[in-house]
């Protein structure tokens, strides 16, 4: 598959890897925010909420932390299936 | 051998959410000093701690961050603190990193780059209860031999390893002051990595995510139920704090008449007796009686905030916000704004985006503060008849939800306007960390609760107290002549004041006791009652104070002339300490001038509205 994984793509409850973060995309200070919030290459997200009216932002979990963005930014992070054996593919 | 510092300073650092306040008040309990950092609104608590080997050490609790690069006002407090940058502040003794054990890996990350600086530290692995509870382990003495700190495990809401902190402090400090590193800036990416390493070396057993946590937002985060909880949360608060409180505030209601009488009847006739009575009894007294609602709405605020609710809010709140330029974080100083706008602009500081911030700002004293309480409270008990409505809800309370929404749609079509003139701009992001949900710790509460309660009574004390001996004075002298057969009000100076200003206020519907009351209410919302009750007390011809204001406005105001009232203060900029805070966050007089001018526009537009409108259809 060509076309990146996004977190939004995700089901409720679905953990994935993440595969690189877009800095280019971002200002420096928020891609370092991003970063101590944990997120970082090689990274499990899951995808927990999204918020009512129109499903924008998301509540993501990584790591032990859960954080809340919006589509716009969880689009400049490229996801794919985790790693772990236990994974079973969704598609 | 040690020699002993003169009072080493030693300052409580960490990620928010770590537990870094409750560890400040169960290490200081009540010897805790709240202040301002100069020139910055940033709030700076500093206690006393007692160390084992006798000497006290001041113990500063500072703003919560990720990291010693700030993105807003209050993280650079931090870091200026940690770097002994700040102006006024001596340079830190010691840090105690304040770590929360189930989120090692993230808040490792801080630590890594504070020990980096070289100063004497030490960690408090705070929450190890919350860990053993999700089955998470951690090695202690190994943590501490890889970062080579001493690491003490605390458990702050139980007051557990409070003696070791205590122990571990004294054993830190050194003698001679403490040289800071020179350290280029970390990179975050290497620390993370460091962190998550270190995290999975000492984690004995991971344990189970907090599940709960996410149970209880499967129905906070709803798409349905979310909004429809937070709705009736923000309900609650506000019925709450009109029903829970009649019987206080009537006793204290009592106390004050009671005294009035007293002195009445114990004093002789005279400008003494005048000043007390009609002065400082019928103007503070009609302020404090509200003390009780103030502390109520308070004590849901800091539920709110200290179960980790209010970002839940603010997520709920995100897409509304965007719409009108702003995103979910203003929402969370907005909530407190209903308390009083000073905390709810000082919370701003940790807004990001400084034109996001200033937005924030200016619409702020839109959100009904508790000093307007007073106001609505009178005239909605003296105006609207208190019969049911729709079987169960009163038309008192529904008329001050009513005017709660008011000031919550001002205040986004305000923030809608500004974003589109004078603060335009492109629309900053939503990136929140959402903390796990914990009970209120009635340690911290109550102490959020007692600071509370003597800020409102040093203003009563103050300002208030001060403003209505003012208005006393000039609203009894000059004494009229003897054959002055109008009240004697109207010849004092306030009278002629009151009359010089009424043109202004005619239009709208207010009389010159009104357009006198606004003037000593500049200096706090809640005096234009204590105003209104020293300028009817004058006035009266009831010898023996038995008819409360309630009464007297009653016989002097007309029903469209309470309505206008009460739309006037939904927008009235009359606030002092409001204008003051504005200025020092916006460093100038120019956005303080601006929120004047367009909060008092708008006050004198919904007025007149108001006032027509009630005068075609009653």
């Amino acid at each position: 598959m060509l076309e990146p994984r996004l977190i939004e793509r995700l089901s409720p409850g679905e953990v994935a890897t993440i595969a690189a973060i877009d800095r280019a995309g971002l200002d420096p200070l928020t891609a370092q925010r991003l970063h101590e919030l944990g997120f970082d290459e090689g990274v499990d997200v899951e995808l927990l909420h999204r918020a009512p009216f129109g499903g924008d932002p998301l509540a993501v979990r990584v790591g032990n932390m859960t954080v809340a963005l919006r589509k716009s930014m969880a689009r400049l992070i490229e996801i794919e299936a985790p790693a772990a054996p236990a994974a079973i593919a969704a598609e | 051998m040690n020699v002993p510092l003169a009072t080493p300073v030693v300052a409580l650092v960490g990620n928010p959410n770590a537990g870094k306040t409750s560890l400040f008040n169960a290490l200081t309990g009540s010897r805790q000093k709240v202040g301002n950092y100069p020139g910055v609104t940033v709030e700076r608590k500093a206690g006393r701690l007692p160390l084992p080997d006798g000497r006290i050490a001041e113990l500063i609790d500072l703003p919560g961050t990720y990291s010693l690069t700030p993105r807003s006002p209050d993280e650079a407090v931090t870091r200026d603190a940690v770097l002994g940058l700040l102006q006024g502040e001596k340079r830190l003794d010691a840090i105690i990193a304040v770590v929360d054990a189930t989120n090692l890996r993230n808040h490792l990350r801080f630590v890594l780059e504070l020990r980096r600086l070289g100063l004497p530290m030490l960690v408090a692995l705070n929450m190890v209860d919350l860990a053993a509870r999700d089955g998470m382990t951690i090695d202690v003495e190994r943590l501490s031999a890889i970062l080579g700190l001493p690491v003490v495990a605390t458990v702050a809401v139980r007051r557990r390893g409070l003696d070791d902190v205590a122990a571990q402090v004294a054993a830190t400090l050194r003698a001679e002051t403490p040289v800071l590193a020179v350290v280029a800036d970390a990179d975050v990416r290497l620390l993370q990595r460091e962190a998550r390493v270190i995290a999975d070396t000492v984690t004995l057993t991971q344990g189970a995510r907090r599940r709960w946590s996410q149970r209880l937002d499967g129905v906070a985060l709803h798409p349905v139920l979310g909004p429809i909880l937070l709705a009736a949360l923000l309900f609650c608060m506000f019925q709450a704090v009109f029903a829970w409180v009649s019987a206080p505030t009537d006793w204290l209601a009592a106390q004050v008449t009671l005294a009035q009488g007293a002195l009445t009847a114990g004093m002789a006739d005279g400008p003494l007796r005048s000043m007390l009575v009609d002065g400082v009894l019928g103007g503070v007294g009609a302020v404090v009686v509200f003390l009780p609602q103030i502390l109520i709405l308070f004590f849901f605020i800091l539920c709110l905030e200290q179960s980790g609710y209010m970002v839940r809010a603010a997520f709920l709140m995100d897409r509304l916000m965007a719409r009108v330029g702003l995103n979910g974080r203003a929402f969370i100083p907005l909530i407190s704004s209903f308390a009083c706008a000073v905390p709810g602009i000082m919370a701003t500081r940790t807004i990001d985006s400084p034109r996001d911030r200033l937005t924030t700002i200016l619409i702020a004293p839109l959100m009904t503060c508790s000093a307007r309480l007073p106001v609505y409270a009178v005239i909605i008990g003296a105006f609207i008849p208190d019969r049911p409505v729709l079987g169960v809800l009163g038309l008192q309370g529904l008329v001050l939800f009513v005017l709660y929404i008011a000031g919550v749609v001002g205040a986004l079509v305000a923030a809608w306007a500004l974003r589109h003139t004078v603060t335009k701009g492109p629309s900053p992001t939503f990136l929140m960390e959402m903390p796990k949900y914990q009970w209120p710790a009635p340690r911290d509460i109550g102490i959020g609760m007692y600071q509370r309660a003597m800020a409102f009574i040093t203003r009563a004390g103050g300002i208030i107290l001060v403003s209505t001996i003012a208005l006393w004075a000039l609203a009894t002298w000059p004494k009229p002549p003897a054959d002055w057969n109008r009240p004697a009000l109207e010849y004092s100076i306030a009278g002629r004041i009151g009359a010089g200003l009424e043109p202004i206020f005619r239009p709208i519907g207010f009389n010159k006791e009104i357009a006198l009351a606004l003037v000593p209410g500049m200096a706090a919302r809640e005096v234009a009652v204590s105003a209104l009750g020293t300028v009817y007390s004058l006035q009266g011809t009831d010898e023996n104070h038995t008819d409360g204001l309630i009464t007297k406005l009653q016989a002097a105001w007309s029903l469209p002339t309470a309505l206008a009232f009460l739309a006037w203060f939904v927008f009235a900029p009359q606030c002092i300490s409001t204008l003051a805070v504005t200025r020092r966050e916006t460093g100038g007089w120019a956005w303080p001038a601006f929120m004047f001018a367009y909060l008092f526009a708008a006050a004198y537009v919904a007025a007149g509205i108001t006032y027509w409108t009630a005068r075609a259809l009653f």
